[in-house]
């Protein structure tokens, strides 16, 4: 436990000190959720209608963004071997590294994402479900790509082939997150959606960090 | 327990890129011991030391302390070795203390700090971020990871590579008190570096061209 929050700390230490991907990552999802508008017209009944579904997807993309980065640069100055060869499992390695991706860009997600359902015309009453949802959703997100990023580890163009080997594993999260959204917008109830996305989130919890750390481990090989 | 602290590998293959690096290759050390590998380029003194630290799988061949074989007990095993690489894992936006620390810390609750980056000269440096470092003084930061947790190996992947003679002696002089102390080194270097006493191992004896196994 001492090992995670040791690493955890250096993790947050340095995503804050480099400053700006956090900053990327919440700038790239504004800016993709902004262009549907301009996309599909200013109609509001059109746009409301489509909120929940973009501020997700552009959540998706925007959480891949960085996920190159999670392992990548410690793989390149030699940190990552470093750290496999410590008494401390690989699994609490991975756990402390994907926690920390979640803190420094789960987090301002769902803090910019009100602001962006308002622009596109959401009702208010779904908010508190958008937040909740994309609060269960995006740690299986970081999870789920901490997979990916540990397999891309010394492949060229690692983030064309991250994304593509990501992104159809984040399509439940995508379809349990929207339509809890959409039940709370129609009237319905959103619990058994946000219970589902609850129980994808153990299960990536109890998953990722095991086959995470099997691909970090085949990665230290080569 | 019987604590005598022997560190071995026997008949140990090494076949990378469609050829044997190496064959039939046997070392130990002891307590106090040093193993010094020598042999021209791509003779296979790093996949030596990347097998000894669990990071490559023999190809043929195992490595164990005292009885236990390192393959099966992965976690104990790095528990009693620090690895020097040719990578030096300086964080540019850490600061040098900040850098060291962190490694000591997943070993120790409590690390020496200070006295590991006197001990390489860079204690004035320590409030600088890695990025102002120069190559030697990035070695040196690595090398001071070492000081700052205790252990009983020491694997070290050139470790004089691009430090300066006052640095050179400073290792010289981490090493002999670490032998001394009985801990044991195994160093892939050129230069004498402390290592006097200890065991020469020449890779260029083990190359496996003449080997007809398909």
């Amino acid at each position: 436990m001492t090992n995670f929050v040791t690493i955890l700390r250096r993790d947050l230490r340095l995503s804050f000190r480099q400053g700006m991907d956090s900053l990327m990552v919440v700038m790239f999802f504004v800016i993709a959720v902004v262009l549907f508008p301009f996309g599909v017209g200013p109609e509001p009944n059109i746009l409301a209608r489509i909120a929940a579904g973009v501020i997700w997807v552009a959540a998706l993309l925007a959480s891949m963004l960085s996920l190159e980065r999670l392992f990548q640069t410690d793989y390149e100055d030699g940190s990552l071997e470093i750290l496999v060869l410590q008494p401390v499992s690989l699994e609490v390695v991975v756990a402390a590294k994907v926690t920390a991706h979640w803190l420094t860009t789960g987090l301002p997600l769902i803090a910019a994402a009100p602001l962006l359902a308002v622009l596109l015309n959401m009702d208010a009453g779904g908010f508190a479900i958008l937040i909740l949802a994309l609060a269960l959703g995006t740690p299986s997100l970081s999870l789920i790509g901490a997979i990916g990023a540990a397999l891309i580890l010394g492949a060229r163009r690692g983030g064309v082939l991250l994304s593509l080997m990501v992104l159809p594993l984040y399509i439940p999260v995508l379809i349990f997150g929207v339509s809890a959204v959409d039940a709370a917008l129609g009237g319905f109830a959103a619990r058994p959606h946000l219970l589902i996305l609850s129980g994808l989130l153990l299960a990536t919890v109890a998953l990722c960090p095991w086959v995470g750390a099997a691909a970090l481990r085949q990665a230290m090989r080569s | 327990m019987d604590r005598m602290n022997r560190f071995f590998g026997d008949n140990l293959t090494c076949f990378r890129g469609g050829r044997f690096v190496f064959a039939g290759l046997s070392f130990a050390v002891e307590e106090g011991g040093a193993l010094v590998l020598r042999g021209p380029n791509g003779s296979g003194k790093s996949s030596l030391l990347r097998m000894m630290a669990g990071l490559l799988p023999p190809s043929a061949g195992a490595l164990a302390w005292d009885d236990g074989r390192i393959d099966e007990e992965p976690e104990a095993h790095h528990e009693r070795f620090h690895y020097v690489g040719h990578a030096d894992a300086v964080k540019p936006v850490l600061t040098v203390a900040e850098n060291v620390e962190f490694w000591a810390r997943l070993r120790t609750p409590e690390p020496d700090t200070r006295a590991a980056l006197e001990a390489f000269g860079i204690d004035r440096l320590a409030d600088v971020p890695g990025r102002f470092l120069s190559a030697g003084q990035k070695r040196r930061v690595n090398l001071a990871r070492v000081l700052a947790a205790p252990v009983r190996l020491w694997l070290l992947d050139e470790p004089a590579t691009a430090l300066d003679a006052d640095a050179v002696r400073a290792v010289e002089a981490a090493i002999a008190a670490h032998r001394a102390r009985g801990g044991m080194v195994v160093a892939s270097t050129h230069q004498a570096l402390g290592l006097d006493g200890g065991d020469v191992l020449d890779l260029a004896d083990f190359q496996g061209e003449d080997l007809d196994i398909d």
